[in-house]
C-alpha cells in the first residue's frame, strides 16, 4: 500500500472521473428524452410508431450495452459510418437507457386513473394539455423510483466505456494496473465511483420522498 | 461458429451458476433484512447500498487484481467472476426477498397463528408459497440481468462470447471486410434470442399472478 502514489493519482482520477460524469450526464438526459417520447407514442397508441417503439424497447432491453458498443464502434465503421468514441458511448448509453426510461414512464402513465383522463377531457383539455397538466405530474411521481434505479444502473454501465478507447475511470485503472499499482489504483477506483454515484443515489432518495404527494386518483 | 458456441457455453454456464448461488445466498440474506434485529438489518442495508452503487466491473477488478496482492490468494478468473456476480446477485435477491416478505400483510401471519398452526407451519404453508409467487418474476428478471452482465468477464480475459467474437474478427477481418459487422451483429442477436423469451416469461408470470 503506497498512499503517496494514491494521492499523486488524484488529478488523473479527477480528469477521468470528469469524462465519466460528462458521458453519463448526456447519455442519461438523452435516454430520458427518448424514453419519454417512446412512452408517449405507446400511450396514445399512435399506429406504426407505436410498434416501432415496442421493437426498439425489446431490442435494447434484452442485449448488453457492451455488445451494442462493440457493434457501434467496430462494426459500423466497416459500413462507412464512422462515429467517434465519445459520441459512440453517448449513443450507446442513450440507446440502452431510452428503453429502460420508456418502461419507467410507461409504468407511470398506466398508473394514472382513467377517471383522471375523462375528467380532463370533459374540461375541454386538448391531448397535449392533458399530457402536460394531468398525466405527467402524476405519472412522474409513480415512475420516479424506477427512473432513479435506471439512472444508477446506467451510471454503473458507464464503466464499460473503456472498450471504445475512452480514457475514463476504468481505462485509467487498467493503465495503472499495468504499472503494477493494482491496490492503490483499485482503491482510488472504488472511491471515485462512490464519490460519483452515492450523491446521485442520495439525491434520488430525497426526490422520491418529496414526490410522494401524488397518491390520489388511483 | 463452433468457437462462438464455446464462448456462449461459458457465458451461459457462468450466469446460471451465479444465479443459482445468488438465490441460495439471497434468501437467507433477505430474511435477515426483514428481521427485526436492528443491527443485522443495518449491516445488510450497508452491504446492499454498497453493491447498488458499485459498478460490477469495478468489483471484478478489485477481486481479480487486488485480492491476490493483499491476501496472497490467487483465484482463477472463472472463480472470481462467479464470486463477484454472486455477491451482486445475492444483494439484489435479498432485496427482492425482503420486499416480498414485508409486502405480505401481517394478518396472514396472525390468522395462521390464530388457527393454531405453529410458527414453522405458518412459514411453510402460508408465508413461503405466497412469497414465492411474488418472488419468481423478480428472480427471472435477475437471470436476464445476470446474462446481460456476463460480457464484463471479457475484461478479466475469460473467453466468453464477446472475447471469442473479437478473436474471430481479428482473424477474419483481414479477408472479410465486413466481418466485424456480421460477428457483432450475430452476437447481438444471440443475446436477444436468449434474453427475450426469458423476459416475456417473467412478464407472463407477473400478469398471471398479480
Amino acid at each position: 500500500m503506497d498512499l503517496d502514489f494514491a494521492i499523486k493519482c488524484i488529478p488523473l482520477f479527477w480528469a477521468a472521473g470528469k469524462l465519466t460524469v460528462t458521458l453519463a450526464f448526456f447519455g442519461i438526459i438523452l435516454s430520458l428524452v427518448i424514453g419519454f417520447i417512446c412512452a408517449v407514442l405507446q400511450y396514445y397508441r399512435i399506429p406504426f410508431l407505436k410498434q416501432l417503439a415496442g421493437i426498439y424497447i425489446e431490442l435494447a432491453r434484452n442485449t448488453p450495452l457492451m455488445v451494442q458498443l462493440f457493434f457501434l464502434f467496430f462494426g459500423l465503421p466497416r459500413l462507412g459510418i464512422l462515429i467517434p468514441g465519445k459520441t459512440c458511448a453517448i449513443i450507446g448509453l442513450a440507446f440502452l437507457g431510452g428503453a429502460y426510461m420508456a418502461e419507467a414512464f410507461r409504468g407511470g402513465f398506466s398508473a394514472v386513473g382513467k377517471t383522471q383522463l375523462e375528467a380532463g377531457l370533459s374540461l375541454g383539455l386538448s391531448r397535449l394539455q392533458l399530457l402536460r397538466y394531468v398525466i405527467f405530474p402524476q405519472a412522474l411521481a409513480v415512475s420516479l423510483p424506477v427512473i432513479s434505479a435506471s439512472t444508477i444502473f446506467l451510471m454503473k454501465e458507464t464503466s464499460v466505456f473503456s472498450i471504445v478507447a475512452l480514457p475514463d475511470l476504468m481505462y485509467l485503472a487498467k493503465d495503472l494496473l499495468k504499472e503494477g499499482h493494482s491496490i492503490e489504483s483499485n482503491l482510488m477506483l472504488v472511491i471515485s465511483y462512490l464519490v460519483i454515484i452515492l450523491p446521485v443515489s442520495l439525491f434520488f432518495a430525497y426526490l422520491e420522498r418529496r414526490a410522494r404527494f401524488a397518491g390520489f386518483g388511483s | 461458429m463452433a468457437r462462438l458456441m464455446e464462448g456462449l457455453w461459458i457465458t451461459v454456464w457462468i450466469s446460471m451458476l451465479s444465479v443459482g448461488l445468488s438465490v441460495l445466498f439471497g434468501i437467507p440474506f433477505g430474511l435477515l433484512m426483514a428481521a427485526k434485529t436492528r443491527v443485522v438489518a443495518k449491516l445488510m442495508r450497508i452491504y446492499l447500498e454498497f453493491i447498488r452503487v458499485m459498478p460490477i466491473l469495478v468489483m471484478l477488478f478489485l477481486f481479480y487484481y487486488s485480492l491476490s496482492r493483499v491476501f496472497g490468494i490467487n483465484l482463477s478468473a472463472y472463480f472470481v467472476s462467479v464470486l463477484v456476480f454472486t455477491i451482486w446477485g445475492a444483494a439484489e435477491m435479498a432485496d427482492l426477498v425482503r420486499a416480498s416478505v414485508t409486502s405480505l400483510p401481517a394478518h396472514q401471519w396472525e390468522s395462521g397463528r390464530a388457527l393454531g398452526l405453529s410458527s414453522l407451519q405458518v412459514s411453510l404453508f402460508i408465508i413461503v408459497p405466497q412469497a414465492i409467487r411474488r418472488l419468481l418474476p423478480g428472480v427471472i428478471n435477475l437471470t436476464t440481468r445476470m446474462i446481460k452482465t456476463t460480457p464484463f468477464v471479457f475484461f478479466i480475459n475469460i473467453p466468453d462470447l464477446m472475447k471469442v467474437g473479437q478473436q474471430i474478427v481479428e482473424v477474419a477481418g483481414m479477408r472479410n471486410h465486413l466481418a466485424s459487422v456480421w460477428v457483432y451483429g450475430f452476437i447481438f442477436f444471440i443475446y436477444f434470442i436468449i434474453c427475450y423469451p426469458i423476459s416475456l416469461f417473467s412478464r407472463y408470470l407477473e400478469g398471471r399472478w398479480q
